[in-house]
């Protein structure tokens, strides 16, 4: 469980979050929700690539499903009538927004093993392009099940849902998941595997399995995501869920280092907050007359480029930040620092 | 209901598509066999070749030959660019390094045409005698038709004497067999990875000046898809062997028309699903592809 100092961050979160709700503007409520939702999408991709290190690119599809789903769940009567081939029983159901995102998060993970099980025998490279084409292969799927999910023209009228609670909500549950599950057996076995995965299963790790864990896993985060995601822009397409959001989750692991669930975090604050402003300045600055868009996309890019050339391991380099041990532990035993001196 | 000459029709479009994704693949399958790097940009400088083009064609009257040629030299030397500046400083990093900043690279050129050119299609006329149709037992055919054709035959043949007869063609055979080996058998690798950015980039602007006169139309994404089912028909033919990236980019053209041409036309707008369905399948039961025989591992 939750010992007393992660239950003091906690509480400091939630104070900040109180203060935040009661100090914002609308705007900065929605980019603060927004940063929360990048939070889980970069730690859940973190356990994939960054700690079992098999890079996928597919996290867009899984939030595809996450949000398409959910959405469907939640979304008002009168919106429903325009979808045609819902099933009657579907149609009377609206269910509760954590219930929906959780079907969301459950339903990814169902693909997620459908998929995985072919999907990750492949490594390396192929395994990016495979996901990638999952990708492609759920984005055709949206466009094309027209009775379901209305095609290019997409789902609108999806009630507006997610504040920062259910955004900080779920990044915490993330963190604290994956956290759990990377100090834990399981993790030991993924980062083995990362390390030398010939070695990891000749010491008896389960490499298969666990490789599957960790996509599955992080397909579900990826999943809630999708559906926070959904219930804060209210209206999706296909082309809502593009490789575009890949990369920048991608950038965002990357900036942070993998292999660091703090650096994920760090890597997703900076890499929502700084696009956001140049996304504001790409509409006022402007080269004759035209508007730069792109501007915040191309600074994207470019960092990316110049992190990989000149500090692959990224900002944080595959550590984790210490947060300050407030409360000293009960018993050697059962702490956190006991556990760093048994490492 | 299919007559022959449907089916000669469907052929010769498959022909056309798979001639690109050949062109395409080529380039691909060359850096990744000497640097095990999928070139994620290689589809936008696809992009640039086209845009490049219509510049030429709309702004004075050269012709159709000179109009293509052009923008394969200059986005030749803009591969090479891109590797000396992005690539070169990643030599020996992990392979994902490389991927990552290639996925960097693709998002740059794209934004930067969007930048300074918008997002906006913008149509892509080319001079009317192309579009002259000629028809021969009941199966149409353009001008253009078969001049792409011919003029992707023409550069593989080039591609194939060039790799097999010359130097430096020897010379990046043996750095894509080994590059170690090769740089210590005295083989300058700066230089042959040079020339296998020079000509991929030149046969990706190619291939994308083709495109747009098929299709009619250039916008800032055009590339990212062709340049990923490109990398499909490497693998399908064999990653890192040439005659493998054609033999599987015209496999993957005739299966791509044939998957439209002949299922119900409920099934054609699944046909991006269908390639990468067909890259998991061929990945899974023949990971080194038709031609390819390494024992190198990939699955």
């Amino acid at each position: 469980m939750l010992n007393r100092n992660a239950l003091f961050y906690l509480f400091i979160l939630v104070a900040l979050l109180a203060l935040a709700q009661l100090s914002l503007n609308n705007y900065y409520l929605r980019v603060l929700a927004v940063v929360g939702i990048n939070i889980i999408l970069t730690v859940s991709l973190n356990l994939t690539n960054g700690f079992t290190g098999d890079f996928s690119l597919g996290h867009a599809a899984f939030m595809a499903i996450g949000a398409y789903s959910a959405a469907l769940l939640t979304l008002p009567m009168q919106y429903k009538l325009a979808i045609t081939g819902l099933p009657f029983w579907l149609k009377e159901l609206s269910l509760p927004f954590v219930v929906a995102t959780v079907i969301g998060g459950l339903l990814a993970v169902l693909i997620a093993i459908i998929v995985g099980i072919p999907v990750l025998r492949l490594r390396g490279h192929y395994l990016a392009v495979a996901t990638l084409g999952l990708m492609v292969i759920v984005r055709v799927v949206a466009n094309n099940w027209q009775s379901i999910t209305r095609g290019a023209r997409g789902i609108n009228g999806i009630p507006a849902l997610t504040n920062i609670w259910w955004a900080y909500g779920w990044a915490f549950l993330t963190i604290y998941v994956v956290w759990r599950l990377v100090n834990s057996p399981y993790g030991r076995a993924m980062i083995a595997i990362r390390e030398d995965e010939l070695v990891a299963a000749s010491r008896g790790v389960q490499v298969f399995r666990t490789r599957l864990l960790a996509f599955a896993i992080s397909a579900f985060f990826a999943g809630a995501a999708g559906s926070l995601w959904a219930h804060q822009i209210t209206a999706i397409t296909p082309s809502s869920f593009s490789f575009l959001i890949t990369f920048n989750v991608v950038v965002m692991l990357i900036v942070g280092g993998m292999g660091s669930i703090s650096g994920s975090v760090i890597g997703a604050i900076v890499m929502t907050l700084v696009p956001e402003f140049l996304r504001r300045v790409e509409t006022e600055l402007t080269i004759g007359g035209n508007p730069l868009y792109g501007l915040s996309q191309i600074v994207v890019a470019i960092a990316t480029i110049l992190i990989m050339i000149f500090r692959r391991q990224g900002l944080l380099g595959g550590t984790e930040l210490r947060f300050p041990q407030i409360f000293t532990p009960s018993s050697p035993l059962s702490s956190a620092s006991g556990k760093r001196a048994l490492k | 209901m299919y007559s022959p000459s449907y089916f000669m029709q469907q052929f010769i479009n498959g022909l056309n598509l798979g001639s690109i994704y050949a062109l395409v693949a080529i380039g691909l399958t060359m850096v990744y066999g000497i640097l095990r790097l999928i070139n994620f940009a290689h589809g936008d400088l696809m992009m640039w070749g086209a845009y490049l083009a219509l510049a030429l064609i709309a702004n004075s009257f050269l012709p159709f030959g000179v109009a293509v040629l052009l923008p394969m030299l200059v986005i030749g030397l803009v591969g090479v660019l891109i590797e000396r500046i992005t690539y070169r400083p990643l030599r020996g990093a992990p392979e994902v390094a490389m991927l990552i900043t290639s996925l960097g690279v693709s998002t740059l050129i794209q934004n930067s045409t969007i930048m300074t050119l918008t997002a906006q299609p913008q149509s892509f006329r080319l001079p009317p005698g192309f579009k002259q149709l000629y028809e021969v037992g009941g199966v149409n055919f353009s001008s253009l038709d078969i001049l792409s054709f011919s003029l992707a035959i023409l550069l593989m043949i080039g591609l194939t004497l060039f790799v097999r007869r010359t130097r430096l063609g020897i010379a990046m055979r043996a750095s894509a067999e080994n590059l170690r080996a090769a740089y210590l058998m005295g083989i300058n690798i700066n230089q042959v990875i040079a020339t296998a950015f020079a000509i991929g980039s030149g046969l990706a602007a190619v291939a994308g000046c083709l495109w747009a006169a098929q299709y009619n139309t250039v916008e800032p994404f055009m590339g990212f898809l062709p340049g990923l089912k490109a990398f499909v028909a490497a693998v399908i033919g064999g990653i890192g062997v040439i005659p493998g990236a054609v033999l599987g980019g015209f496999l993957l053209g005739f299966a791509e028309i044939f998957f439209v041409g002949f299922l119900p036309p409920a099934f054609s707008g699944y046909r991006d699903a269908f390639v990468f369905a067909l890259l998991l399948m061929v990945l899974l039961i023949r990971p080194n592809g038709i031609l390819g025989s390494s024992t190198e591992e990939r699955a």
